[in-house]
Order: C-alpha cells, then structure tokens, then sequence
C-alpha cells in the first residue's frame, strides 16, 4: 500500500512539475516600464498600455522620497531614493486614467501626476 | 452683520437635501431664544489660510486671511471657540521661511476676537517635517477637548507624509472612544477627509477606513475637515463628513478636470468660492447645522 501510493504521489508531483515549467515556459514576458521620479514630475508621465496586458513598472527616485498610486488600478508603490520600487499594474478597463505622487514631497506636490491610456 | 441663509438657500447652496440645514435664526433670535436651550452653542470653522502662498488664482493672497479674522470678529455673537482644521501657511522647503510663515499667520490670527481657537496641520504645514514647526508654534498635532457635552477629537492624518494616521495614532483614538459612552456625542475634526473622496487627487488618507471603522460603532460622530477647498458633504453609513471652503484659493469639484489646478481668480466676483462656517451645536438634539459664510460681503 505505501509503495503504492508514493508511486502515485510521485506521479502527481511530476505532473505538476510538468504543469508548472509547462505554464512558464508559454506565458510571455511582462513588458517593464522605468519611470525616474523627481520632484515634481514623472518621466514618462504618460504611460500607453493594452487592456489586459500586465505590465511592471520600475520606479526610481532621483531625489527624495516619494509615491506612486495609480487608484484606478489598486496599485501603489513607495519609491525609495536609491532603490528601484517593482509594481505590477494590471490594466483590466479602457480609458484614460491619473496617477500621482501619494507622499508630499513640497511646494508642487499637488502637480506630480502622470495619466494612464489604456487602450482595446 | 452676519450673512444669513434661509434654509432653501443654503439646501440648494449646498446642493445636497437633508444632510445639514442652515441656522437662519440664530441672529435674530439668539442660541438661547425661542426653541434654544441654554447649552446649545456655536462654534466657527475656519481652514485653508495658505499663508505664503502667492499666484494668479488669489491677487490678494496677503490680505484674504486679515478679511476673514474681521468677518468672523463682526460676527454678532462671539463663538465659544474656533477651530482651524489644518494648511494654516502654505508650504516651503525651507524650514525657517515655514517658521516665518507660521508666525506671521499666529500674529494675524490674534486679532480674532475669539480666545479659544483649536488649530491643526494641513500637509502644507506638516508634512515635510513630520510637525515639528507646527508644534513649536500651536503645540500637539492631535487631541481631545469637551465642549458643554461634546467630546472633540482632533486627528492628525498629515504629519506622516503618506497621509496616513498610523497605527500608534489609531490605537490613542481606539482609547479614547472605549471611554466615552455608545450614545456620546463626538465630533471628529481632521484635515484630510478619512474617507476616499478622491485618491486620484490624493483626497483620502490612507488607513481613514481604520478610524471610520473605529467610530462606526459609536451612535453620534461628525466628521469636520478641511483640504478640498470647497464645501463637501458626504455620509458613510451614519457617520456626516463636511469639508469646509478655503481662505486662498477654491479647488474644483472632484474629476471635474484633468488636474486639481485651482479654480482661476474671478475679478466679477472676487472671494468667490472661499469662506468658513459656522456650526450651531443643538447639543440634545445632537444635531448641528451649518452656515456658510463669505469671506467679504458681495
């Protein structure tokens, strides 16, 4: 009986090896989008996406501390000066979306936005 | 003499039905005239100073604060006390140009008639130095005071740049509320509203859905804030959030526009879009309402 069933474990287990390399071998790479921070803008500020598509974002600082929210997408991200901040932005709905600077960081903090096109 | 509001006007003002009425009456016959009771009382709003500030969408940036300390000092009856929820100077990098701008708005603000004035920090204020000038100049960021039967608590959701009240802030207000009794009547004063009006313009603070879920059990709660710049009303579940107008420059409605830019100068009808209030507290009633004021006649 227990050699029985480490043979079937055995199998199950190779099979889901099997699944898993067989999954990551098909899925394409996710696109990686570096974004530099400084205070007060975004470089790119405008970022053109597919709907469906996930991306990853690469954040960098070039000065102080600061954030990065995309609300209409849940995603968010503390952008650390010198240490590259990786979010996943999954562009589920079409449209033209904001995200912003969430950390204060001074006099034109309420001018640090970029926007989000999303397009079919 | 105080601007006057009857009811219809201020509903259609406010644009919203049932959430506040206004208190027409009280200068004509008193908080202690017909209906009042004797521990009913008034207290002022006032938020948004920006001083500091300069720019387009308020040419007279340097004068607007002084109009509103002598619009609220012609008040008929003086306010037991006022409270200044938060961006009381606008922001600078620098930290002794912060401390000039604070002491210059201390000074303005001692011509008001009124001795009992709450302040509090806005993000301008605040947040790039986790509230040390505010605190040099105004003393704790965050606290409670009881008023003839209304327990007040001041949060500070700006200090922490992330816009956030912080676990150790929320534990404090978890204590405070097991001390007050389910049926208190609480006021809630903030700068940022606690609820997300709109992240995409970072109208929110981030763990506000922690406090909300703290004072939710509690029967009377009403949220004062301040940071939109414009008078805003909003109810989640029984809990009333009023944003009140600023005192440099009026934002626009939420989303309205690509950007939060401020609303541009109108020299047809300058001052509009900025005021304060005042709130009559019917304290058995537990209920308050609200007037909205300008900051000069027009």
């Amino acid at each position: 009986m227990n050699i029985a069933r480490r043979r079937v474990t055995t199998a199950i287990g190779g099979m889901a090896l099997a699944v898993t390399f067989g999954l990551r071998a098909a899925e394409p790479k996710e696109k990686v989008i570096k974004i530099v921070a400084r205070r007060f803008t975004y470089t790119p500020n405008k970022l053109m996406l597919k709907k469906g598509v996930p991306v990853v974002l690469e954040l960098t600082s070039a000065d102080v501390l600061m954030g990065f929210s995309a609300p209409d997408f849940d995603t968010r991200a503390n952008i650390i000066p010198g240490k590259v901040a990786r979010v996943r932005l999954n562009p589920d709905k079409v449209g033209t979306f904001t995200f912003l600077c969430d950390i204060f960081c001074g006099s034109g903090h309420e001018t640090m936005s970029g926007t989000i096109v999303v397009e079919a | 003499m105080r601007q006057r509001f009857d009811r219809r006007d201020f509903l259609k003002l406010a644009g919203i039905g049932g959430v506040v009425v206004a208190s027409a009456l009280r200068g004509a016959q008193g908080a202690t005239g017909a209906g009042g009771k004797s521990d009913d009382f008034y207290f002022v709003q006032l938020s948004d100073s920006h001083w500091g500030f300069q720019g387009p969408p308020n040419p007279d940036a340097k004068g607007t604060l002084k109009k509103a300390v002598a619009a609220v000092n012609s008040l008929e009856e003086r306010p037991d006390f006022i409270v200044f929820t938060g961006d009381l100077t606008h922001t600078t990098d620098d930290p002794k140009e912060r401390r000039r701008r604070l002491s210059e708005f201390r000074d303005i603000v001692s011509a008001l008639d009124v001795r009992d004035i709450h302040f509090m920090p806005g993000e301008h204020d605040a947040s790039l130095d986790n509230g040390e000038a505010f605190r040099e100049f105004f003393g704790p960021t965050r606290y409670t005071f009881d008023h003839k039967g209304i327990h007040f608590i001041a949060l500070d959701n700006v200090s922490d740049p992330r816009a956030q009240l912080g676990d150790e802030q929320l534990q404090w207000l978890a204590a405070d509320l097991k001390k007050q009794s389910k049926d208190a009547n609480i006021v809630v004063l903030a700068h940022r509203p606690l609820f997300d009006l709109y992240p995409q313009w970072d109208w929110a603070t981030r763990d506000g859905a922690k406090a909300i879920d703290l004072l939710m059990p509690m029967d009377n709660v009403t949220v004062f804030y301040g940071h939109i710049h414009q008078e805003h009303h909003k109810i989640t579940g029984h809990i009333a959030h009023h944003a009140a107008k600023g005192l440099m420059f009026p934002l626009p409605v939420a989303g309205s526009q690509p950007r939060r830019d401020p609303l541009p100068w109108d020299p047809a009808h300058p001052y509009q879009g900025l005021g304060f209030r005042d709130i009559d507290a019917e304290v058995d009633e537990r209920k308050f309402e609200l007037n909205e004021l300008p900051v000069q006649k027009g």
